[in-house]
């Protein structure tokens, strides 16, 4: 039974959260649908008038747009594909018996903790720089040239440095997730006389379902908005290779001054977050039912 | 069939196990062994075994005036999250122990604030710190890190909440208890643990943040995230110190990240997880 406590109350203690984010949600929401259509920029703050969609079609009309756009989506697809499968494997493999477990779990979950710009700046300096980088010291020793990550596949470079940061994540939820698995239900199954492929389609991924959705859910929230990693490995380089949505925005609104265009990305970047949500609910939110 | 896992196939998967958690850990350790050389030694080439001096760790120290964005960042992160829980406490109190029908509506709602992507309010955020004199404040970065977590803290409190047990409270009722005494010695106490969870979460995320804090300091206010953000280019003889610097950046994180594991499955998953 409920405390004691009205109804008044309540609603008392729940206002300064509720207000707190209403106005968090509504007032720079509604400022940028009011500058997307204004003529502004820091350059030059006297120009001011309506713009129209004037700001849209220069946003749009950017040669660094749709590259943006695909690669925002490649580097949510990519870290997705690594993190939930890798994870997978991961939790199957820290699900079994062996020594040290504790520890193995300490060492495998730190690269989520490390704040992104080390993240990104260890990566840059510490492993794929051509000189003295770890991995240009490995292909060495193998007496191949080292291959030069950040400069000819900068996308997939980010894409690895993001991954390595969300990978503890998955793995941890669904390891969590792995261990509410009774064993009773595997022995059963494997009485029956399911083998280990079996066992693993037909009992732990349904059951990893759920967790399964909650990783691509929340992680998905977090991939949109990659920023640090970009700004600090290849600066959106070369070209717009490694651009994502933010970064560009980032770029125009605020370095190229230009609070209209970057106003209209952002409703841009909005429009396409809810596309991406409304996409996933409808190919997994049917797990969230369980 | 027996369960007992048989010997062989515990050595073959420890074995497995730990050359996975080491790769993974790899980058973190070579970030530290190079920490632990001087910088001449780092810019001779790829070694393992570092001199394990300290000079490099003092270098950081001494020269880039690194207390700055430290403390910067110590003072954001626990002044958000103590923000954000002055908030937080008394919403998910008043939703786990008087529940109406809208309260899963009002925590669906602040769920979906966090659905919004930073980006798109980039600029009128960054105009509205600008003109206000928040640009580079303290006060400023700590006020939009509240916004941003509230809503983890919130559902996490929530689930805590949810799980003490309101029958004790009858009980001690039932002995002559006050409500004040009730609540007191009582309710807090299984409480605590919940917030202290919470806390500690929250002191991660806000210290780890990368984009607002990035985007809304310059100088003063610049946290650590700043900070080591604008090492991105090389600059001469610079490896060894990085690597302090960045070991420096992430060590208490990392620890604390160690210790509170579960609560970090149960709030980023907003107890969809447990």
């Amino acid at each position: 039974m409920a405390i004691r406590q009205s109804r008044g109350l309540a609603r008392l203690m729940m206002m300064p959260s509720v207000l707190a984010l209403l106005v968090w949600m509504i007032v720079p929401l509604a400022l940028t649908i009011w500058y997307a259509v204004q003529r502004y920029r820091l350059t030059n703050p006297a120009i001011t008038g309506f713009a129209g969609i004037n700001n849209f079609s220069f946003f749009v009309t950017d040669p660094a747009f749709w590259p943006a756009i695909v690669n925002t989506l490649l580097i949510v697809a990519g870290v997705l594909v690594i993190t939930v499968g890798l994870g997978i494997l991961l939790a199957l493999l820290l699900d079994q018996p062996i020594w040290g477990q504790g520890l193995v779990r300490i060492l495998m979950i730190s690269p989520f903790f490390v704040m992104p710009p080390v993240a990104a700046v260890v990566w840059k300096h510490e492993l794929m720089n051509t000189q003295w980088g770890v991995f240009a010291e490995i292909a060495r020793f193998f007496g191949q040239t080292p291959i030069n990550w950040l400069g000819s596949y900068p996308l997939f470079s980010v894409i690895l440095i993001v991954a390595w940061q969300w990978l503890p994540f998955a793995t941890l939820i669904l390891l969590t997730a792995l261990q509410s698995l009774s064993e009773e239900q595997k022995d059963a199954a494997e009485m029956d006389g399911a083998n280990g492929l079996n066992r693993f389609w037909y009992i732990i991924l349904p059951h990893l379902a759920r967790a399964i959705t909650v990783v691509i859910l929340i992680e998905t929230i977090y991939l949109l908005g990659v920023y640090a990693e970009i700004q600090i490995t290849t600066g959106g380089g070369p070209g717009f290779s490694s651009t994502n949505l933010p970064f560009l925005i980032y770029n125009t609104g605020v370095l190229g001054g230009n609070i209209g265009a970057g106003a209209a990305g952002g409703l841009i970047a909005v429009v396409l977050a809810n596309g991406v949500a409304i996409f996933l609910m409808r190919a997994v939110g049917k797990n969230l039912d369980a | 069939m027996a369960h007992a896992a048989s010997t062989q196939r515990k050595i073959g998967m420890t074995i497995l196990a730990w050359v996975v958690a080491l790769l993974l850990f790899f980058p973190i350790l070579y970030t530290l062994i190079t920490s632990l050389k001087t910088e001449g030694e780092a810019a001779a080439g790829f070694s393992l075994i570092p001199s394990f001096t300290l000079e490099s760790y003092r270098d950081v120290l001494a020269l880039r005036d690194y207390f700055r964005p430290f403390s910067n960042s110590v003072i954001i992160s626990v002044g958000s999250t103590l923000l954000a829980l002055v908030l937080a406490v008394p919403a998910a109190w008043a939703m786990a122990f008087t529940p109406t029908p809208r309260t899963r509506d009002v925590l669906m709602w602040m769920l979906s604030t966090k659905m919004m992507p930073a980006a798109g309010v980039l600029v009128p955020m960054y105009l509205i710190f600008l003109y206000t004199g928040l640009l580079d404040t303290l006060f400023g970065l700590t006020l939009i890190l509240t916004l941003v977590n509230l809503p983890i803290v919130v559902w996490m409190l929530y689930t805590y909440f949810k799980e003490i047990p309101v029958d004790i409270l009858e009980a001690a009722r039932m002995d002559g208890a006050t409500l004040g005494k009730e609540l007191v010695y009582v309710l807090l106490p299984m409480a605590v643990p919940g917030i202290a969870s919470t806390l500690l979460l929250n002191v991660i995320l806000a210290w780890n943040e990368a984009f607002w804090t990035l985007r809304l300091s310059t100088t003063n206010a610049a946290p650590l995230t700043a900070f080591i953000a604008s090492f991105s280019a090389p600059q001469g003889q610079f490896l060894a110190k990085l690597s302090a610097a960045s070991i420096l950046a992430i060590l208490p994180i990392v620890l604390l990240g160690w210790f509170s594991q579960r609560q970090l499955v149960r709030g980023l998953t907003f107890g969809a997880v447990k």
